[in-house]
């Protein structure tokens, strides 16, 4: 436990050092590195504790953008339509994970992949509110540089990602966290254990949207413009896994060392072999499944 | 004072098959009451009405004193009712202290944290599995599994303990074992409601014996009057219960 | 009036649909795989009627007779290869494989065949059949009884042939096939086979119709989804009625809410029904 929060805290310590001294584009990896760490940690919570195959993290993303972008327009301040866009992310999570988390196997998963298809279509068509299809522009905050504006929303992302972590760390070690072990590993057993299954399932889904919602919202701020096939895009919800997969679902820092590595490896496609990118992707989902289901961390005793 | 549990008019249908219906039952509290029946006579559907993994089709489940009808299993759990399933279902990953630990904070009322640990392993003591707390549970023996299941369930501090086929694939040996653990459990002042196959364990423990057949409660009754009840050989005829394998 | 007509687009819709969705359906109700390459299959199959048009003159529909094999040998083989090592996973895992390969299969055809729309021109074209105030085009039609024959022909294969009866034996009781001397292995790789046959198969019948585009096979795959829990799952009839089902509903909600809005209400209800019916419309204890 101890030895948990040193980590924790050094590692905290590197990462707001990290902007010190770097130029723009160390500062965008960093940014969308702390991002993906967000979605790896968030996804982690219904699909490595839980176990219930969601691909809602899209979902959750565009909405937290959307609701961030046109709370702005009407004239809220920065802070609170992300706060807002956390809440409504949350909101829309219970009401989902009410209905969806009824279904088991391939039709929740199929049924949470399908919301980002719905959201974007009806964000696409409530043209007055959205912009539509043209996208919406937010606001640039007023910063002295570039470079500020960049180290702005890194720390700004870095504040989201301290929130998932705590979370995770928090819900490991509570009645949740034992509960939602409980449910993947046997539900019915755990029903008749006296674990409120519904509660916990849902309560797990809420937490699996909300940091996402609200770093959508940061993210549509940093980038300044959003439109629906950018936000709702379902390789969104798809990293969300790979990463997860990648450092070792249900553990606390895997999802940490998945994104920093599923990063790393895109960057360098990216950047050597921009036409395959995609295809590089789905082959290391492949091999990852085939080769290493239970991700590297695995290969570690005494897991994270 | 009125009964712990009472079942007034409870059916069960899956689509045409009527797997219990209009079972009139009241059991009091201390009872250790025996359900007998052969094969498919719906005794583990009967269990699932009263833990509320099945909703009655008809009829009404009272627990002290309480309409419990349309409770959900984690409700019922909570309220006191704990039961042991005929198929051993652990939670694989998890040791057997995390498993026992599970029913204590979730159904026990326990504090999250080494207050309800504590309590597991009080209770892998009673049951003489306390050598292997550390290990998962899905290493265990059948014959651990099914004393896993017990200790889960008397973590769960109950009022009332339904036991399903918590003897069968044992051998005789380990059957004595777990005599002497349901006795003691019984002598705790909880009230066991037992499903099994097996007589000379029946007759043991039970005061009293209630039988089960395509659904309905033909006989009930103290274990002597119950062996001479021309309807339960009648039931069980041609069938060596005595050593059924279940 | 309208009516009859917009009922006559949703069956011819949905004749193409039931064959789209028979061979996914058949992956998933056998084998408890999700196959997220089928909507590329049906993508690819259409290129291959296209560049089988355009250089050689072929006919789309008679390229529905190259495509069946190659395709059912393609399934057979990533199925023995790669699917069969996965087959008992979680669903997060096989899901996660075939979604993997869909991503390189779709950048390979984006290298291969740019992001440009194509567009199968019969010449000479068809023209249309007028049946009182109802019009349908010819080509559409024919692809449509070509789709239903060739759901058929999927039919006979499983009810009639000793090896389709294999399949069906193994997608009610895995266990007991395997008692029987059925080499579950080997039918799991011609069940993927045969997914594979009817959406490559399926891929030239719909390149008359609709362009064709390297990322185009998201939009059947979601089609077979709905169809699947329409119909249920892992039976042909299954996939005839939620494909008819699909198509009429797709263009009533067309004329009602706009042609813009058909996926969107076809998502919808799935996501209705999927809530009403876990396991489906038609469905009875079906698989997770
Ligand atoms: N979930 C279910 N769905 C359909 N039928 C069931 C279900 N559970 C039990 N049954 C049927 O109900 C009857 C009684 O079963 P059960 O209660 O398990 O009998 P017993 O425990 O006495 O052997 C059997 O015919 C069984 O097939
Ligand atoms: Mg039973």
């Amino acid at each position: 436990m101890k030895q948990g929060v040193l980590t924790g805290l050094a590692l905290l310590a590197i990462l707001c050092a990290l902007p010190l001294g770097v130029d723009s584009y160390w500062l965008r990896l960093g940014t969308t590195m702390l991002m993906y760490g967000v979605l790896a940690m968030s996804w982690n919570f219904i699909g490595g504790m839980a176990g219930y195959p969601s691909f809602a993290s899209a979902a959750f993303f565009g909405l937290g953008a959307y609701a961030g972008a046109v709370a702005q327009k009407f004239g809220l301040s920065m802070f609170i339509a992300w706060s807002l866009a956390g809440v409504v992310a949350a909101m829309f999570a219970a009401a989902l994970g009410f209905a969806l988390l009824r279904l088991r196997g391939h039709y929740f998963a199929i049924a949470s992949l399908v919301v980002a298809e719905v959201l974007r279509e009806i964000v696409n068509s409530a043209t007055d509110l959205t912009g539509g299809g043209k996208g919406l522009n937010l606001p640039v905050p007023q910063m002295a540089s570039i470079d500020d504006q960049a180290r702005f929303f890194y720390y700004a992302m870095l504040g989201v990602a301290v929130l998932a972590f705590s979370a995770v760390f928090a819900t490991q070690r509570s009645r949740l966290g034992f509960g939602l072990r409980c449910i993947r590993q046997n539900e019915s057993a755990a029903d008749m254990l006296g674990v409120n299954v519904t509660l916990y399932k849902v309560n797990a889904f809420i937490l699996s949207g909300v940091f996402v919602g609200i770093a959508g919202a940061v993210y549509a701020s940093w980038v300044h413009y959003i439109e629906p096939p950018d936000v709702f895009d379902v390789l969104y919800s798809v990293k969300a896994i790979v990463m997860v997969l990648l450092g070792g679902a249900g553990t606390l820092y895997g999802p940490l060392v998945g994104a920093v590595l599923f990063l790393s490896l895109e960057e360098l496609v990216w950047r050597n072999y921009i036409s395959v990118h995609t295809g590089m992707l789905g082959l290391l989902i492949v091999l990852l499944v085939l080769f290493l289901p239970k991700g590297i961390l695995a290969f570690r005793p005494g897991r994270a | 004072m009125s009964a712990l549990l009472q079942l007034s008019g409870v059916s069960r249908h899956f689509g045409g098959l009527k797997a219990v219906s209009g079972v009139d039952l009241s059991v009091e509290r201390g009872e250790v009451i025996g359900l007998i029946g052969p094969n498919g006579a719906g005794k583990t559907t009967l269990v699932n009405l009263i833990t509320g993994v099945h909703p009655a089709t008809t009829g009404k489940v009272s627990f002290a004193g309480k309409d419990v009808t349309r409770q959900k299993p984690w409700q019922a759990a909570r309220r006191g009712i704990a039961r042991t399933f005929q198929i051993v279902q652990p939670f694989p990953e998890m040791t057997v202290l995390e498993n026992v630990a599970a029913a204590a904070l979730f159904a026990g009322g326990m504090a999250y944290g080494a207050h309800a640990e504590s309590a597991a392993l009080e209770h892998l003591r009673f049951v003489g599995l306390a050598d292997v707390a550390a290990t998962r549970a899905a290493t265990l023996t059948l014959a651990m599994r099914k004393r896993l299941e017990l200790a889960k369930g008397l973590a769960m501090n109950p009022q009332l303990l339904l036991l399903d086929e918590v003897n069968a694939g044992l051998n005789s040996s380990e059957i004595d074992h777990a005599l002497t653990l349901i006795r003691a459990i019984a002598a705790r002042g909880v009230t066991i409601l037992i499903i099994e196959h097996l007589m000379k364990v029946v007759l043991n423990l039970c005061s009293r014996i209630v039988v089960l057949h395509h659904g309905e409660l033909i006989a009930s009754g103290d274990p002597q009057s119950i062996v001479r009840d021309a309807r339960v050989v009648q039931a069980y005829l041609g069938r060596r219960y005595a050593d059924a394998s279940g | 009036m309208l009516t009859f007509q917009i009922l006559a687009n949703g069956l011819v819709l949905g004749g193409l649909y039931a064959c789209i969705a028979s061979g996914f359906s058949l992956v998933w109700g056998v084998l408890n795989v999700i196959n997220i390459l089928h909507g590329s299959f049906i993508v690819l199959g259409g290129y291959l009627a296209f560049y089988a048009h355009a250089e050689l003159g072929v006919h789309p529909f008679l390229s529905i007779l190259i495509a069946a094999p190659l395709f059912y040998a393609a399934g057979y083989a990533l199925q023995g290869a790669l699917i069969n090592r996965m087959i008992a996973a979680p669903v997060l895992l096989t899901l996660s494989l075939t979604f993997g390969l869909d991503l390189m299969l779709q950048n390979g055809m984006l290298l291969a065949f740019t992001a440009d729309f194509r567009k199968l021109i019969l010449d000479p074209p068809l023209g249309v059949l007028a049946l009182g105030p109802v019009v349908i085009p010819v080509d559409r039609l024919a692809a449509m009884l070509l789709a239903l024959a060739l759901t058929g022909l999927l039919y006979l294969l499983l009810s009639r042939s000793r090896i389709g009866r294999a399949v069906v034996a193994v997608r009610m009781d895995r266990e007991a096939a395997a008692l029987m001397g059925v080499s579950v292995k080997r039918i799991n790789a011609v069940t993927f086979g045969l997914g594979a046959m009817m959406a490559g198969a399926s891929g030239p019948l719909l390149a008359t119709i609709y362009p064709i585009s390297p990322l185009a096979g998201t939009v059947y795959l979601g089609k077979a989804f709905v169809i699947c829990v329409l119909g249920g799952l892992g039976s042909v009839p299954g996939a005839m009625v939620g494909g008819i089902a699909l198509g009429i509903v797709e263009s009533f909600g067309a004329l009602w809410f706009g042609p813009e809005h058909a996926t969107t209400l076809s998502f919808l209800l799935l996501i209705v029904v999927l809530l009403v019916r876990p396991t489906g419309l038609l469905g009875r204890k079906g698989y997770e």
